[in-house]
Protein backbone atom coordinates (compact mmCIF):
# COMPACT_ATOMS: atom_id res chain seq x y z
CA UNK A 1 0.00 0.00 0.00
CA UNK A 2 1.11 3.51 -0.73
CA UNK A 3 1.86 6.04 1.96
CA UNK A 4 -0.93 8.63 1.99
CA UNK A 5 1.32 11.63 2.37
CA UNK A 6 3.52 10.51 -0.52
CA UNK A 7 0.49 9.98 -2.73
CA UNK A 8 -0.82 13.45 -1.97
CA UNK A 9 2.56 14.99 -2.72
CA UNK A 10 2.68 13.18 -6.01
CA UNK A 11 -0.68 14.59 -7.10
CA UNK A 12 0.28 18.07 -5.93
CA UNK A 13 3.62 18.03 -7.68
CA UNK A 14 1.87 17.56 -11.00
CA UNK A 15 0.21 20.92 -10.59
CA UNK A 16 3.07 23.07 -9.37
CA UNK A 17 4.01 25.88 -11.71
CA UNK A 18 7.57 26.06 -12.82
CA UNK A 19 7.45 29.67 -13.99
CA UNK A 20 7.05 31.40 -10.64
CA UNK A 21 9.63 34.21 -10.29
CA UNK A 22 11.52 34.75 -7.05
CA UNK A 23 9.98 37.53 -5.04
CA UNK A 24 9.31 38.33 -1.43
CA UNK A 25 7.42 40.73 0.75
CA UNK A 26 8.16 44.34 -0.14
CA UNK A 27 8.53 43.70 -3.84
CA UNK A 28 6.29 45.51 -6.27
CA UNK A 29 4.45 43.02 -8.46
CA UNK A 30 2.28 43.19 -11.53
CA UNK A 31 0.02 40.15 -11.50
CA UNK A 32 -1.60 39.32 -14.81
CA UNK A 33 -4.89 37.63 -13.99
CA UNK A 34 -7.09 35.80 -16.46
CA UNK A 35 -10.64 37.02 -16.05
CA UNK A 36 -13.66 35.31 -17.57
CA UNK A 37 -16.62 37.41 -18.49
CA UNK A 38 -19.28 35.15 -19.90
CA UNK A 39 -17.50 33.36 -22.70
CA UNK A 40 -14.80 35.93 -23.24
CA UNK A 41 -11.52 35.83 -21.47
CA UNK A 42 -9.26 38.78 -20.91
CA UNK A 43 -6.27 39.67 -18.82
CA UNK A 44 -6.29 42.18 -16.03
CA UNK A 45 -3.16 43.47 -14.37
CA UNK A 46 -3.15 43.99 -10.63
CA UNK A 47 -0.12 45.99 -9.59
CA UNK A 48 0.92 46.66 -6.04
CA UNK A 49 3.20 45.76 -3.19
CA UNK A 50 3.50 42.18 -2.02
CA UNK A 51 2.83 42.39 1.71
CA UNK A 52 3.29 38.75 2.51
CA UNK A 53 3.75 35.24 1.27
CA UNK A 54 2.30 32.07 2.68
CA UNK A 55 4.46 29.15 1.62
CA UNK A 56 2.63 25.82 1.63
CA UNK A 57 3.46 23.88 -1.51
CA UNK A 58 0.55 23.81 -3.90
CA UNK A 59 -1.54 25.84 -1.46
CA UNK A 60 0.94 28.73 -1.34
CA UNK A 61 -0.52 32.20 -1.57
CA UNK A 62 0.72 35.76 -1.69
CA UNK A 63 -1.00 39.01 -0.88
CA UNK A 64 -0.71 42.12 -3.03
CA UNK A 65 -1.80 45.52 -1.77
CA UNK A 66 -2.44 48.65 -3.72
CA UNK A 67 -4.21 51.90 -3.05
CA UNK A 68 -6.83 52.55 -5.67
CA UNK A 69 -8.64 55.90 -5.56
CA UNK A 70 -7.69 56.34 -1.89
CA UNK A 71 -9.10 52.91 -1.05
CA UNK A 72 -6.68 50.24 0.03
CA UNK A 73 -7.23 47.04 -1.95
CA UNK A 74 -5.63 43.72 -1.10
CA UNK A 75 -5.86 40.57 -3.17
CA UNK A 76 -4.73 37.14 -2.13
CA UNK A 77 -3.54 35.01 -5.04
CA UNK A 78 -2.82 31.33 -5.17
CA UNK A 79 0.78 31.14 -6.29
CA UNK A 80 0.20 28.10 -8.50
CA UNK A 81 -3.20 29.07 -9.87
CA UNK A 82 -3.61 28.65 -13.63
CA UNK A 83 -5.68 31.83 -13.53
CA UNK A 84 -2.47 33.78 -13.16
CA UNK A 85 -1.01 34.42 -16.58
CA UNK A 86 2.27 35.72 -15.23
CA UNK A 87 3.82 37.55 -12.33
CA UNK A 88 6.14 40.44 -13.08
CA UNK A 89 8.52 41.68 -10.45
CA UNK A 90 8.60 45.45 -11.02
CA UNK A 91 10.78 46.43 -8.13
CA UNK A 92 12.48 44.86 -5.16
CA UNK A 93 11.85 46.56 -1.86
CA UNK A 94 14.13 46.76 1.13
CA UNK A 95 12.11 45.64 4.13
CA UNK A 96 12.99 44.08 7.46
CA UNK A 97 10.06 41.81 8.05
CA UNK A 98 8.21 39.04 6.24
CA UNK A 99 4.66 40.37 6.64
CA UNK A 100 4.09 44.03 5.94
CA UNK A 101 0.70 44.36 7.60
CA UNK A 102 1.80 47.66 9.13
CA UNK A 103 1.33 49.25 5.69
CA UNK A 104 -2.42 49.07 6.24
CA UNK A 105 -2.20 51.74 8.88
CA UNK A 106 0.06 54.04 6.89
CA UNK A 107 -0.89 56.41 4.11
CA UNK A 108 0.84 58.78 1.75
CA UNK A 109 4.60 59.19 1.96
CA UNK A 110 4.82 56.96 5.04
CA UNK A 111 3.47 54.02 3.09
CA UNK A 112 6.39 53.96 0.69
CA UNK A 113 8.95 51.20 0.65
CA UNK A 114 12.59 51.85 -0.08
CA UNK A 115 13.72 50.19 -3.26
CA UNK A 116 16.63 47.80 -3.25
CA UNK A 117 18.12 49.86 -6.08
CA UNK A 118 18.37 52.98 -3.92
CA UNK A 119 19.85 51.07 -1.03
CA UNK A 120 22.72 49.62 -3.00
CA UNK A 121 23.91 53.03 -4.23
CA UNK B 1 -7.15 15.88 1.46
CA UNK B 2 -5.61 18.32 -0.92
CA UNK B 3 -6.89 20.44 -3.75
CA UNK B 4 -6.61 20.52 -7.49
CA UNK B 5 -7.26 23.20 -10.07
CA UNK B 6 -10.36 22.69 -12.20
CA UNK B 7 -10.68 23.33 -15.94
CA UNK B 8 -11.33 27.03 -15.40
CA UNK B 9 -8.64 27.46 -12.82
CA UNK B 10 -11.14 27.04 -10.01
CA UNK B 11 -10.09 25.25 -6.86
CA UNK B 12 -11.61 21.88 -6.10
CA UNK B 13 -11.04 20.32 -2.69
CA UNK B 14 -10.40 16.61 -3.12
CA UNK B 15 -9.74 13.53 -1.05
CA UNK B 16 -7.15 11.11 -2.30
CA UNK B 17 -8.29 7.51 -2.02
CA UNK B 18 -6.32 4.38 -2.73
CA UNK B 19 -8.90 2.16 -4.37
CA UNK B 20 -7.77 -1.35 -4.95
CA UNK B 21 -6.59 -3.49 -6.45
CA UNK B 22 -9.27 -5.56 -4.78
CA UNK B 23 -9.38 -9.32 -5.11
CA UNK B 24 -12.63 -11.11 -5.80
CA UNK B 25 -13.00 -13.56 -2.93
CA UNK B 26 -16.42 -14.97 -3.59
CA UNK B 27 -19.20 -14.69 -6.13
CA UNK B 28 -22.69 -15.29 -4.81
CA UNK B 29 -25.49 -16.22 -7.14
CA UNK B 30 -29.23 -15.94 -7.03
CA UNK B 31 -29.48 -19.55 -8.17
CA UNK B 32 -26.84 -20.79 -5.71
CA UNK B 33 -27.17 -21.50 -2.03
CA UNK B 34 -26.86 -17.83 -1.14
CA UNK B 35 -30.01 -16.88 -3.00
CA UNK B 36 -28.84 -13.44 -4.13
CA UNK B 37 -26.28 -11.91 -6.47
CA UNK B 38 -23.23 -10.31 -4.92
CA UNK B 39 -19.45 -10.20 -5.05
CA UNK B 40 -17.16 -10.24 -2.06
CA UNK B 41 -14.02 -8.13 -2.45
CA UNK B 42 -10.89 -8.02 -0.35
CA UNK B 43 -8.55 -5.07 0.12
CA UNK B 44 -5.06 -4.91 1.61
CA UNK B 45 -3.00 -7.55 3.35
CA UNK B 46 -3.50 -9.36 6.61
CA UNK B 47 -1.14 -11.63 8.51
CA UNK B 48 -2.31 -15.21 8.65
CA UNK B 49 -1.69 -15.20 12.39
CA UNK B 50 -4.23 -12.40 12.73
CA UNK B 51 -7.00 -14.25 10.93
CA UNK B 52 -9.66 -16.29 12.64
CA UNK B 53 -10.16 -19.85 11.45
CA UNK B 54 -13.48 -19.13 9.70
CA UNK B 55 -11.83 -16.19 7.91
CA UNK B 56 -8.96 -18.36 6.78
CA UNK B 57 -11.45 -20.85 5.40
CA UNK B 58 -13.02 -18.20 3.20
CA UNK B 59 -9.66 -17.08 1.83
CA UNK B 60 -8.52 -20.65 1.34
CA UNK B 61 -11.63 -21.57 -0.59
CA UNK B 62 -10.98 -18.68 -2.92
CA UNK B 63 -7.26 -19.42 -3.14
CA UNK B 64 -6.32 -15.82 -2.35
CA UNK B 65 -4.14 -14.13 0.27
CA UNK B 66 -5.88 -12.93 3.43
CA UNK B 67 -7.23 -9.39 3.04
CA UNK B 68 -7.41 -6.67 5.65
CA UNK B 69 -10.90 -5.60 4.75
CA UNK B 70 -13.62 -7.73 3.18
CA UNK B 71 -16.71 -6.12 1.74
CA UNK B 72 -19.66 -7.55 -0.07
CA UNK B 73 -21.32 -5.65 -2.88
CA UNK B 74 -24.73 -6.45 -4.33
CA UNK B 75 -24.67 -6.53 -8.13
CA UNK B 76 -27.18 -7.38 -10.83
CA UNK B 77 -27.06 -10.84 -12.33
CA UNK B 78 -25.86 -9.33 -15.59
CA UNK B 79 -22.89 -7.64 -13.93
CA UNK B 80 -22.09 -10.81 -12.04
CA UNK B 81 -20.75 -12.44 -15.18
CA UNK B 82 -17.82 -10.00 -15.18
CA UNK B 83 -16.41 -11.32 -11.91
CA UNK B 84 -14.34 -14.46 -11.34
CA UNK B 85 -12.89 -15.55 -8.02
CA UNK B 86 -9.20 -14.72 -7.71
CA UNK B 87 -9.27 -11.90 -10.24
CA UNK B 88 -8.75 -8.33 -9.21
CA UNK B 89 -10.96 -5.29 -9.55
CA UNK B 90 -9.19 -1.97 -9.84
CA UNK B 91 -9.75 1.72 -10.02
CA UNK B 92 -10.40 1.74 -13.76
CA UNK B 93 -14.02 0.78 -13.12
CA UNK B 94 -14.59 4.39 -12.10
CA UNK B 95 -14.75 7.16 -14.67
CA UNK B 96 -14.03 10.82 -14.20
CA UNK B 97 -17.26 12.69 -13.58
CA UNK B 98 -19.05 9.65 -12.16
CA UNK B 99 -21.02 9.98 -8.93
CA UNK B 100 -20.36 7.60 -6.06
CA UNK B 101 -21.53 6.97 -2.51
CA UNK B 102 -18.84 6.63 0.11
CA UNK B 103 -19.34 4.77 3.38
CA UNK B 104 -16.91 4.72 6.25
CA UNK B 105 -16.54 4.99 9.99
CA UNK B 106 -16.73 8.60 11.13
CA UNK B 107 -14.09 10.06 13.43
CA UNK B 108 -14.90 9.27 17.06
CA UNK B 109 -15.60 12.26 19.29
CA UNK B 110 -16.23 10.27 22.43
CA UNK B 111 -19.00 11.19 24.86
CA UNK B 112 -20.08 14.56 23.54
CA UNK B 113 -22.44 17.14 25.00
CA UNK B 114 -25.62 18.32 23.30
CA UNK B 115 -24.04 21.39 21.76
CA UNK B 116 -21.44 19.44 19.83
CA UNK B 117 -23.63 16.41 19.21
CA UNK B 118 -26.98 17.94 18.27
CA UNK B 119 -26.07 21.58 17.64
CA UNK B 120 -28.11 22.86 20.58
CA UNK B 121 -27.76 26.59 21.11
CA UNK B 122 -26.72 26.62 24.75
CA UNK B 123 -27.69 29.23 27.27
CA UNK B 124 -28.65 32.61 25.86
CA UNK B 125 -27.62 34.57 28.91
CA UNK B 126 -24.23 33.65 30.24
CA UNK B 127 -23.72 36.31 32.86
CA UNK B 128 -26.01 38.04 35.39
CA UNK B 129 -25.75 35.23 37.88
CA UNK B 130 -26.34 32.33 35.46
CA UNK B 131 -24.41 29.52 37.05
CA UNK B 132 -23.17 26.25 35.51
CA UNK B 133 -25.73 26.30 32.73
CA UNK B 134 -23.89 27.57 29.64
CA UNK B 135 -23.77 24.36 27.62
CA UNK B 136 -26.74 22.47 29.03
CA UNK B 137 -29.65 21.14 27.02
CA UNK B 138 -32.43 22.58 29.17
CA UNK B 139 -35.71 20.85 29.85
CA UNK B 140 -36.14 17.27 28.66
CA UNK B 141 -39.89 17.05 28.97
CA UNK B 142 -43.08 17.84 30.84
CA UNK B 143 -44.04 17.11 34.42
CA UNK B 144 -47.25 15.40 35.55
CA UNK B 145 -48.06 14.08 32.11
CA UNK B 146 -46.52 11.87 30.79
CA UNK B 147 -44.17 11.75 33.77
CA UNK B 148 -41.47 10.25 31.63
CA UNK B 149 -39.02 11.31 28.96
CA UNK B 150 -40.25 10.61 25.45
CA UNK B 151 -38.17 8.25 23.33
CA UNK B 152 -35.81 9.91 20.86
CA UNK B 153 -34.99 12.79 23.20
CA UNK B 154 -31.69 14.30 22.07
CA UNK B 155 -29.14 14.14 24.85
CA UNK B 156 -25.42 13.85 25.37
CA UNK B 157 -23.72 10.62 24.37
CA UNK B 158 -21.31 8.94 21.99
CA UNK B 159 -20.63 11.01 18.87
CA UNK B 160 -18.85 9.67 15.84
CA UNK B 161 -17.12 6.31 15.45
CA UNK B 162 -20.26 5.17 13.67
CA UNK B 163 -21.02 4.13 10.12
CA UNK B 164 -21.55 7.19 7.95
CA UNK B 165 -22.34 7.56 4.27
CA UNK B 166 -21.83 10.57 2.05
CA UNK B 167 -23.80 10.33 -1.16
CA UNK B 168 -23.26 11.78 -4.60
CA UNK B 169 -19.55 12.41 -4.39
CA UNK B 170 -18.03 13.24 -7.76
CA UNK B 171 -14.99 11.38 -9.05
CA UNK B 172 -12.65 14.09 -10.30
CA UNK B 173 -9.65 12.01 -11.17
CA UNK B 174 -8.56 8.43 -11.77
CA UNK B 175 -4.90 7.44 -11.64
CA UNK B 176 -4.75 3.83 -12.73
CA UNK B 177 -1.00 3.33 -12.27
CA UNK B 178 -1.14 4.23 -8.56
CA UNK B 179 -4.69 2.93 -7.96
CA UNK B 180 -5.70 6.39 -6.83
CA UNK B 181 -9.05 8.10 -6.99
CA UNK B 182 -9.67 11.79 -6.47
CA UNK B 183 -13.05 12.37 -4.84
CA UNK B 184 -14.58 15.82 -4.62
CA UNK B 185 -14.88 17.05 -1.05
CA UNK B 186 -14.56 15.07 2.13
CA UNK B 187 -15.27 11.45 2.97
CA UNK B 188 -16.13 9.95 6.38
CA UNK B 189 -13.35 8.89 8.71
CA UNK B 190 -9.81 9.64 9.69
CA UNK B 191 -6.79 9.64 7.36
CA UNK B 192 -5.78 6.09 6.37
CA UNK B 193 -9.22 4.77 7.29
CA UNK B 194 -10.96 2.20 5.18
CA UNK B 195 -13.96 3.24 3.14
CA UNK B 196 -16.41 1.58 0.85
CA UNK B 197 -17.07 3.21 -2.51
CA UNK B 198 -20.01 2.27 -4.68
CA UNK B 199 -21.90 3.64 -7.60
CA UNK B 200 -24.45 6.17 -6.45
CA UNK B 201 -27.77 4.69 -5.52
Amino acid sequence: MMNGRIAIEKIERLQLRQDVPTFKAGDTLAVHVRIREGEKERIQVFEGVCIGRHNDGLHSTFTVRKVSYQIGVERVFLLHSPRIEKIEVKDQGRVRRAKLYFLRDLTGKKARIRSMRDVKK
Amino acid sequence: MTHIFGPRGNLIAVTLVEAGPNTVIQVKEQGGKDGYDAVKLGFGEKKISRCTRPELGVFKAAGVDPARSVQEFRVTSKELAGYTVGESVDVTMFREGAKVDVTGTSKGRGFAGVIKRHHFKGAKERSHGTHEYKRHGGSIGTSAWPSRVLPGRKMAGQLGNARATVRNIEVVGVFAEDNLLLLKGAVPGAPDGIIRIRERV
